[in-house]
This record gives C-alpha cells, structure tokens and sequence, in this order.
C-alpha cells in the first residue's frame, strides 16, 4: 500500500535541535522545487510558509489574493496538479515537485484566457479582489463538471452536467462581497457555451 | 468651475461614449491579478519588512502590564511598537477609536502591540510571544439593556438628532389606522474581501503609504494628525482597492501601526490585519433599535409618522442615522424623527454602504408593510398614494428628480406584482412556501467638491488624474468616459491615473457621492482643457465642437492632437457646489421586488427572484451601475437573511469574528437579479446630470425580503437577520 | 506559529514512529483545519508530519463487500467514487454538503474525521475554552451558542463536532482502522470513535496519542434510500445547524444520525425503532436528555422537522 519511496521522502530538521532556547526558536528552513505557471522554481523557505505565501512574498505573484488566509473566502484560489485549492490553507514544503498554475499563469493582459475575457464583458468583478480566485475556481469548476464529479446541487448523483445551479452551489467557496454573482455566472455559461462550440 | 445653477446643455449631452454599456477599463489588469493592491506593494530594492498586530484580549480595562522581552528576542524581530515607545498618538478626524490602546483597552481587539520581522511567518510568530496583564472593567455590550440610557446625539453634518413638522403626537393619537411597532437591526460588518493593509515606507521626515482607503483627503489629513507630522510630508497612494464599504474610509490602525514599525525599524514595513482581528478592531455599522408609528386614515392617507433609534458608540462616536430616510419617503403633514445614542464600548461604529438609509429602511419598509396590511392595502398602491413631490418638512423645497411612484409601478408590472396573494401563508411550491414582497428605496445623492487635472500628449493621450478612488464602483471607467465625451475621443485614447494623495483633490468614494463629484472636477478640467486646445489651434473655445479626434468650428477641423505639438497642455480645475442643495432634495429612488421560498418543514429562506427598478439622474455606465445596484440587493439579502454580529454582551466582543461565522451570501444564495434603470437626467445634480448608484441598491433590499418571507409564511419577523429560529414556531405543522 | 519541522515519511509504520518520537509531533495530511489553526496559535505543533506520501489513497472493496477508504482519499474523490455514489450514496451527500471545492479538493478522509469544533471560543485564545486549554472554562455556557450542541453537553463544553461525512460514516456502521508506534493495528467503530466532551473536551476521539487513522471500512451495503439533508442560513459553505443522515428501507425501518446537535455524530440506536411512526416519535428518543441553551433550542424543533421532511423525501 505504502508506495512512496525513500526518495520521496524529505525532512526538514534544524541543524542543532538542542538549540531552541524558549520563545527564541530559529526558523527551520527546507528547500522546495515547484513548477509554477509552467517555470521550474526553486525556493528556501520557513517550514512555515503558506503556498499562498510562497507565491505572493517570493514569488512576487501577487495575483492570488490573501482574503482571509483562513480558507473561508476563496480568494487565493490556485490549480495545483489540476485541482483547485485554497493557498492558504497549505503548507508550500508539502508541494515538492507540484505543477501549480495561478491567475498570472492563465493569461495575461493582451493575451487573455477565455474565462479572463468573459469576466470582463459580463462585468463579473467589482473590487477586483476576489476575482483571481473566481477565475481560477471557475476554469476548475468546468473541467469538474466534465469529469462528472457530482456537487451538493446535482439532483441525480449518477448525471452531472452544467446547468446555473450547479455552478452557483460549485462557486460557492469564492466569496464576492461586491455581489458579482450573477455576472460571475453568466460569464462561466458563456465559456461553457464557446467550448462546447 | 461654480456650479450654482442646474445644468444646461453641454457636451456630456452628446453620449457618444457616457451612457454606454462599455467594459471596465481596469478589467484586463483585475482579471490578471495583475492590478496592485496595498499588500501586492512590493519594491525588490527596499528590504521590506512584515508587521503583525497584537489585539487586546479583553473589551475594556487597562494594560496593568505587558512583557515584549521574548517578542523581542524572537527570531527576526526588528522591533515591537507599544504605546510604551510609540510617541504621543492623536486620532484623526473621522474616526474616533485609538490606533494603538494603552495604557486603556477601549475596545475589544485594539491593538495593543504592532511586531516588526525579517519575515511574515517570524512577525506573527512572535506577536503570539506578547505578555498581556489586563485589569478588566465593568463595560457596556448590549444596546437593549443601555437603551434607556441614551441621550441625543450632537448635531453635525451627517447627524439630525431630531426633525419635526407639524403635532406628530396629537395626530397619531387621532388617527384612525395605526400601528406603534419596535425593530431590531444587528451590528453589521463590511467584511470586504480585501484587509486593511498598508506598506509605510519613510525617507527622512516624508512617510509614503500604499494603503487601502476611499478617501485620500481624509487619509492624508487623518495619518498627519495621529502622527504629529506636516500633511505636506504624506504621499498616500491607493490605486486598487479591494473593497470598502465605508469600512475604509479614512487611515485605520493598520496604517498607524504599520507608520510607527517603519519608523522603528528603519524600513518600509507592511502590516495587513489578520482576518480574525478585522471584525473587532475596526469599525462595523451599529446596532439599531427602532421605534415606528404610523397613523393614516381609512383612505391610507398617512397623517402622522413617527421614526426613533437608538444605537450605541464609543465615547465621541456618531449615531447610527436610521430616521433619516423616513423624513424624504412618504407625505404627511405631522413628523418627528429622533435619534438616541447610548455610549457602548463595543468596537467603534461606524458608516457602512448606505449609513442611516440601510437599517433604517430595514424598519420603515417593514411597517410600512405592516401599515398597508392593516389598511387592507395592496403595500405599492400605498406607497404610491403617500407619494410627496416636495420635502414633506419644508414643502416649498422640491425633489429635484423623484421618480419613486415610476419606480413602483414598473416594478409592479416586470415582476408580476398581481400575481401576489396578499392572504400570507397560501402559496405552495413543493415542500416551499412561496412569497413575494416589496420596498420603496431611497438615498441621498450628495455632490462634494472635486478637482482633477487632464493632460493632452503628443500622442493625442489624455490622461486624467485625480485623488479619486475604484474601490470597484467603476470610477476609472466613468471618468475615462467623461473625458473622452468632452475631448471626442475614444475610450482608448484616455487614460485614468486614480488613488495618489499628489493628485488633485476629490472627495474619493463614500456616501454614494463618488460617481456625480469626480466625474464633474473631471468635466471641468476638460472644459479647461478644451480652452487651451482651442486657443492653441486658433478656435473660439465656446464655438469649437469636439469630435472624432477632431476640433471643429465653422468649416475649419484640426486633429485634436495638434494641439499638443508643441508640447504637453494640461489644465486643472474642479467643482464648487452652491446652495442647490438647499433649493431642491436631491436623492436617489428605487423599488424592490421579491420572491422568496421558505421550506415548509426547516424554514430555511431562499430568495427565488429579485428586481429592483432604479431612478439615479444619468447612468454614465450602465454595466457598471447595474453591478453596483445588484451588489447593493446581494448585501441586502445578507442583511435580511444571515448577516450578524454575534455580541457576547458579558466579556464584550463581536463573537463571530471570521468569514466563518460571519456569514455573507455566497453564490448558492443569490439567484439572477433584474436591475432596470428608469430614464433620468438631473440637471440641479451636477453638470453630467448624474449621481449616484452605489448605496441605493441595499436600501430597501433587506425589508423587501422580510416582506416577502412574512408574505410567504404569515410570520413577522421585526428582529434581523430573519433566521430559520425566529419563523419555525409559526410554520405550519410537520407533514 | 511557531517554527516547526517538517518530515514527509514514505510508510505509515514511520510516520506512526516519527510521530511517537518527536515531542509536539502532529500528523498533517491535507491540512486545512490544522494549519487554520496553527495560525490562531490554538494547535502550536513542534513537528509536522507530513502523512501525503503515505499512499492511503486508494479505495479498495473488502472481502466482506464493503469498502475500505484509505485515509488519504479526497472528500472530493470519495464523494465522486462510482461505488459510493450508487451504494452508500448518504455518504456522498454528506461529503458534498460540506466546505467548498477548494476545500474539498485537499481534505481527507481521516482529516475530516479528526477536524476540530469550530465552537468560536475554541477559536479565540483571548477567551476560556475547557477544549482548547483544559480548565479554563467555557465561554460558550453563557456566551453566543446558537451553534452549539443540545445533547451530549457537559458543564465543561458544548461544542459540537462540525463534519458532516462523519454522520453518513455513523450510520453505515464504518470502521476506522489505526497503526500505531508499535506496528499495532486497531479498529474502532463510529460509535466509539468520537467522544462526548464528559469532564475531558480537549479529547474529541478515542484515538491514542501517536495513533495515525490508516483507513476507515464500510460495511457491505445497506440499500434503502439514502437522504443526507443539511439545514443552514446561508445555502452552502456553512455548518450545519442541524443535519440528518437517513437510509430508509421501503418497509419504513432505517437508520438515522444527526449532525450539529452534539460532540459527535448523534445517533441513538434505540430510538430508530420508531422511525416507522414517524419524525416525532423519533425525535423525542433522539432528544432525550437535551440540555440546549437559550440561544439553541430551536434546534430540538429543527432536528425533529428536518427528520420528518428527511423520511418525506426517503418516501417519496
């Protein structure tokens, strides 16, 4: 069952343990590869160090926002191995070797992606704050639905497919105090349409 | 530029680019994460530094003691600011509750220490390090049971205590029909998706902050009179904001503290309030307990309307302005608005969207609601009947534009109004019980002072900067319209710099005032410039039309941009208001609609549909207009259905202090909202004829939906948020 | 937080004994109720072990017909497993009922499982908590409750365990299967699993300091029709005031469990006699004993409607 070889596994152990007077303890640092918006990137970090961290403090990728750093807004969402996720709420040592995609990697001004663009006609944002998690949450969102993973809102548990309800009950983890829903909503039927061709 | 007189006809009249349904501007940049908000500031020059704030544990008492020593000797700690080593510290103008506590805590979550670290992680580590001994003292946490100890609140600009017209008391004795109800409205938080956040960098004397605030002015203003310093050595900078709500509206502890820790470190440092410590330590809106009674004959006519509330504050803090709505809204000859403040040490209260107009048509919209039902009334054709074209307390003053009865019955008929059952408790769907419900909106449309100054390149640019904010109101885009309307340019040809305290000075965004004042300092900077091209191009400014990148007069045409051959032309000016204000009431007026369902056996509530149909003088963007009258109805269904600062009223604090407990409505609770604006120029408003939307769609909201779930089930629900515990004892019994 | 270590083993036997080795050691899988709380400084771990590389996440059949979910499974895998969604279909229900898809995405089996009360005394350290810091008392007693549990309260605590996938796991009858330091295998039943708070809250699980959950097995299916219905102000991404899990044969018989009343799943085996006379029958078994606060105890009425709309829907 236990498959992970010893390779695998790393540590992260202060050099010196005896050496952690009270209150004064060092930061224990580990080293971490991530692949981030398809660039290898290598980092030295505090054990400590969020994702959320990592990619705003570092990386200087500040697209992903810190809402609440708490995983009770949604608003730094990121596509970590094709799964989106609260970036917060997770540690970037745990990450090693991940793919990791953030607002920043999906498109870029002049080169937006679909989702990017839809927002921006459907007027799916106000603040601007939490909409790279919106978007991020909402390109995952999609492909869920394809992959026919079944939500809270799915009437038959055996037949997933689009439908507004669905992506309301999906999108819920991303908290929009401007109250953008229904043009959030509009802009996934839109790109969920223009797939479908 | 005066504005004294209404608006005659002028180049905004034109609308080949105002009032169109264009794309924001700054989308390209917000749906990137590519636009820089306070916490994105980063400078791989300047060593920043990361602050963490330390919150009083207790709600009121004093620091008997505080040990830093092993915050101090903590792992990359630079430096740890109490009120020991801070200075002496003001508090601004606007605000009134300390940055920084000590030796008094004077409310819960003040913060008590701000810890400077090489990093993030080290900073909030060792703030948990802080050693606090508090003394607690004996503190006012609960409003109802302060309530008898209220008194009337000063006077002020934004503060009636009282308002009275005829003999209220006499009348309502008399009046055939009535009702004397009381209502409740809860503490409410903006929770903003965005923190309180600010980068303070020092360079000798000069303190700049990359913040998040609506209003440069008052945050210049407020940063140099806490700290002591010159207002002329504060350069504020807020080009995103994510989020305010009136929650931001001047410098807040993140931005004193994160002052004071780069003053002590010796280096920029950013400091961002934890979302746990946001609801406690800054401001919310208040509590209200509202008293309202209404008298009307057996026509509906109401004869006598009476509106009170009390709220709490902090000592020097404002009232919660509830009755102020109900002076504008309805007819009737016998008035009295009072206001009663009780002082609480609660965390300070303060303006959110929509202050006084919000709770206060919680209430009002809800009697008057209960007020039709004892008539026997259909709740729009009583409304329709109290209508008043004049200032009911002083009727030779006119509504500039009141459109509410339009509002009303267009309402009616887009929603299917007749379809209602006015008998509670007889629709079913299902396992729901299906209502409808409704609520006038009103707010005020103020206009304040605003400059801006535009700039013509060799390129044919304009640029436009001004102090003004986007805390996601589409500030950038309507002004960008605006100047391109009076250049006869493209939108693509203007660009918009906004949130420098080093531009010229607006009145940033707040009280629903923001759109009509930037949008006229920017309409006269342009007519200024339009001055200068045309004196540059050899035309008479009043004769030459603007148009397709052309000046004309006559049969001569010039490209706009020779104008700047010669070098860049920039003009600056801005708008001074007269007493307009005086001669006409100028609001905003809308009306709500909604279905709800409420299942039969949880009595969970789900608003089903909603619409609110709009009256606002000239929409300059209505893509953006819209968005901002449904974020207005979403925050409205919060405030109805979940929204609400839980007090411990023993150890004195917001209990629900994360976005956990304090819920908000996420997407599964708001279904597609309907917005329709009704056609409207204000000419008495400001010179585009505009003002503003971004308060008036929650006014009203919140009562709308209460209707509709007393419409749905037969139960009244006076108290907020309209829980599924407050309507089961009234549901019909289990299946 | 505090500065900790961080190791990522490669067999649960390690983890178990670099967990038992390590003062201040805690296991952390998808980390989301964890590391929210390292922020707030109520867990201060000294070690992390990181529990990912484990390979326990995969979903086996057993022998006896049932399943056996590795404790690394994703809610999101779980609830979209084929087998759960057409054979234990509550379980799906209640794994979607709850978070978010973020959140789901990353939280395990085991994790949710273990996730703490989300009582918001708990969550304040300015505040006493008996959970949180034993001894110190309950804020909640006399404090904002409306959350908080009805049955199964002590004068210490009123906290209520916030998982829903745990009221489905009860009434399937799911084991939970441990390891421990020593190599020593366990198996707990739901029943025994989680605690009630007593004069002890800060223990929300039977488990043993050190013991790493490996799997939890479902028994071979029930059949029935399966209802899992969660009641809340706001429509998602909130606790539960209340909720029930039910799986209801076509003769009226079943099993039901609820959520958000207690320091675990509540379900009393005895009272699921009555389930054929009806919700409030039911209810009054369930609901013996009940101790709600003046701010919760409307959640004795909900418990018992939400049943009766629960056994509507198992009808219907």
């Amino acid at each position: 069952m236990a498959c992970a070889s010893a390779a695998t596994a790393m540590a992260a152990m202060p050099t010196g343990t005896s050496a952690r007077p009270a209150g004064g303890e060092q930061p224990v640092m580990a080293k971490v590869g991530l692949t981030v918006n398809g660039e290898r990137r290598e980092l030295e970090l505090d054990t400590r160090t969020s994702l959320l961290d990592a990619a705003r403090e570092h990386l200087h990728l500040t697209g992903s926002k810190k809402g609440c750093d708490h995983g009770r807004c949604g608003a730094c969402t990121m596509l970590v191995d094709g799964r989106r996720i609260n970036a917060c709420l997770t540690l970037a040592v745990m990450y090693q070797g991940s793919e990791i995609t953030t607002i920043e990697g999906l498109g870029q001004p002049g080169d937006l992606h679909p989702m990017q663009a839809a927002f921006i006609r459907h007027d799916g944002f106000q603040c601007g704050f939490c909409t790279p998690g919106q978007i991020c949450s909402s390109v995952a969102v999609l492909r869920e639905i394809e992959a026919g993973i079944p939500s809270h809102a799915t009437a038959d548990l055996g037949k997933v497919a689009f439908s507004e309800d669905e992506v309301r009950e999906r999108m819920s983890g991303n908290i929009c105090r401007c109250g953008a829903y229904p043009n959030i909503v509009a802009a996934i039927r839109e790109v969920h349409e223009g797939a479908r061709g | 530029m005066k504005f004294d007189t209404p608006a005659g006809a002028n180049p905004i009249d034109r609308l080949k680019v105002v009032g169109k349904p264009t794309d924001r501007i700054d989308g390209p940049r917000k749906t990137t994460g590519t636009a820089p908000y306070a916490n994105d500031w980063h400078d791989p020059q300047s060593r920043l530094a990361y602050g963490y704030v330390v919150g009083a544990g207790i709600g009121k008492g004093r620091i008997a003691g505080m040990d830093v020593s092993r915050a101090e000797a903590a792992a990359g700690v630079l430096a740890v600011v109490t009120a020991a080593n801070a200075g002496k510290l003001d508090r601004g103008a606007f605000y009134v509750a300390r940055a920084l506590a000590g030796p008094d805590v004077d409310h819960y979550h003040q913060a008590v220490a701000l810890v400077v670290a090489e990093t993030f992680e080290q900073a909030r580590a060792a703030a948990a390090l802080v050693r606090v001994d508090y003394v607690r003292s004996e503190g006012v946490f609960d409003l109802a049971a302060a309530k008898d100890t209220a008194v009337a609140p000063k006077a002020g600009p934004f503060v009636s205590p009282e308002a009275k017209a005829g003999d209220f008391e006499a009348a309502f004795a008399t009046a055939p029909v009535r009702i004397d109800e009381s209502y409740g409205t809860p503490d409410h938080a903006h929770a903003m998706m965005e923190p309180h956040a600010t980068v303070a960098s020092w360079d000798g004397d000069r303190l700049t902050l990359w913040t998040a605030i609506q209003q440069m002015n008052w945050g210049v203003r407020d940063i140099a009179k806490t700290l002591g310093i010159a207002k002329g050595n504060v350069r504020l900078v807020s080009p995103f904001i994510g989020g305010g709500f009136g929650g931001k509206g001047t410098i807040l502890s993140d931005a004193v503290l994160a002052s004071l820790g780069a003053r002590a470190a010796g280096r920029p440092v950013k400091v961002s309030l934890p979302r746990p410590l946001m609801f406690n330590n800054v401001t919310h809106r208040p509590a209200t307990i509202q008293r309202i009674r209404i008298g009307a004959g057996p026509d509906g006519r109401i004869t006598a309307i009476g509106h009170e509330s009390w709220s709490g504050n902090l000592p020097d803090g404002p009232p919660e302005t509830a009755t102020e709505p109900t002076r504008l809204l309805y007819a009737g000859p016998n008035r009295l608005m009072r206001m009663h403040l009780a002082r609480l040490d609660l965390p300070e209260g303060g303006a959110m969207r929509a202050p006084g107009e919000a709770p206060g048509m919680m209430a009002l919209e809800i009697a008057m609601d209960e007020m039709a039902e004892r008539l026997g009334m259909d709740p729009v054709a009583f409304r329709v009947l109290n209508d008043t074209q004049v200032d009911p307390e002083n009727p030779r003053r006119p509504f500039s534009r009141r459109q509410l009865v339009e509002c009303l019955r267009r309402g009616a008929e887009l929603f299917g109004w007749e379809r209602r059952v006015a008998k509670p408790g007889q629709v079913r769907d299902g396992r729901w019980l299906v209502g409808m419900g409704m609520a006038s909106a009103i707010r005020g449309a103020p206009v304040m002072r605003s400059a801006a100054r535009v700039r013509l390149d060799g390129r044919g640019m304009v640029t436009v900067e001004t102090d003004m904010t986007d805390i996601g109101t589409g500030s950038y885009t309507i002004i960008a319209q605006t100047a391109a309307e009076m250049m006869g340019l493209p939108l693509d040809r203007v660009v918009v710099r906004l949130g420098d305290s080093a531009y010229p000075e607006s009145p940033g965004s707040g009280g629903q005032w923001g759109a009509a004042s930037s949008t006229a300092g920017v309409y006269a900077a342009c007519v200024k410039l339009r001055e200068a091209v045309a004196r540059r191009l050899g035309f008479n400014a009043t004769d030459a039309v603007f148009e397709d990148g052309q000046v004309r007069a006559g049969n001569r045409s010039e490209p706009l941009v020779r104008a700047a051959a010669g070098g860049e032309l920039v003009a600056e000016d801005g708008v001074e208001y007269g007493d307009l204000a005086e001669w006409f009431a100028l609001q905003t007026f809308g009306a709500h609609f909604v279905e709800v369902g409420v299942d039969v056996d949880t009595a969970e509530v789900r608003v089903r549909r909603m619409l609110a149909v709009c009256a606002a003088g000239r929409i300059l963007s209505p893509k953006a207009a819209r968005s901002q009258i449904i974020g207005g109805m979403t925050m409205g269904i919060g405030a109805a259905l979940m929204e609400e600062l839980a007090v411990d009223a023993r150890r004195g604090f917001f209990v629900n202090h994360d976005l956990a407990g304090y819920e908000v409505p996420v997407h599964a609770d708001i279904p597609d909202l309907q917005v329709s604006f009704l056609d409207e120029i204000d000419p008495a408003a400001s010179p585009l004829k505009a003002k503003g939307v971004g308060e008036l769609g929650i006014s009203g909201a919140a009562a709308a939906v209460a209707n509709a779930v007393h419409n749905a089930t037969g139960v009244r629900v006076r108290d907020y948020p309209v829980t599924l515990d407050k309507l089961l004892g009234g549901m019909p019994e289990a299946a | 937080m505090k500065p900790f270590t961080y190791e990522r083993p490669g067999t649960p036997a390690e983890a178990a004994a670099a967990a038992a080795s390590t003062p201040g050691a805690r296991f952390i899988a998808g980390g989301t109720n964890l590391l929210d709380l390292m922020k707030l400084q109520v867990e201060t771990p000294a070690h992390l072990v990181d529990v990912n590389g484990l390979g326990l996440d995969g979903i086996e059949p057993t022998p006896e017909g049932g399943l056996r979910i590795g404790a690394l499974v994703s809610n999101t895998d779980l609830a979209a497993d084929a087998r759960v969604r057409k054979d234990y279909a509550v379980l799906s229900r209640a794994l979607l009922a709850g978070a978010s898809g973020q959140l789901r995405n990353r939280a395990t089996t085991a994790g949710n499982l273990l996730q703490r009360t989300r009582c918001p005394y708990f969550y304040d350290t300015a505040q006493p908590c008996n959970k949180r810091r034993p001894g110190s008392g309950c804020a909640a007693l006399d404090g904002v409750s409306r959350q908080l549990a009805v049955v199964g309260s002590s004068e210490a605590c009123i906290a209520t365990n916030p998982s829903d996938m745990a009221v489905a796991m009860r009434i399937l009858d799911a084991t939970v299967e441990t390891v421990d330091a020593e190599g020593t295998r366990r198996r707990i039943g739901m029943a025994d699993f989680h605690r009630l708070p007593d004069e002890r809250p800060e223990l929300d699980t039977t488990l043993r300091p050190g013991e790493l959950v490996t799997a939890v097995t479902l028994p071979k299916p029930l059949g029935g029709a399966h209802v899992y219905r969660k009641v809340r102000d706001r429509a998602s991404y909130a606790f539960a005031l209340v909720s029930v899990a039910a799986v209801v044969r076509p003769d009226g018989t079943g099993r039901v469990a609820f959520g958000g009343l207690a320091h675990k799943p509540w379900r009393v085996e005895a009272a699921e006699a009555d389930l054929p006379r009806g919700a409030r029958a039911v209810a009054e078994g369930v609901l013996a004993g009940a101790r709600p606060t003046h701010e919760n105890a409307f959640k004795l009425k909900l418990a018992e409607r939400t049943l009766g709309a629960v056994l509507h829907q198992a009808r219907a």
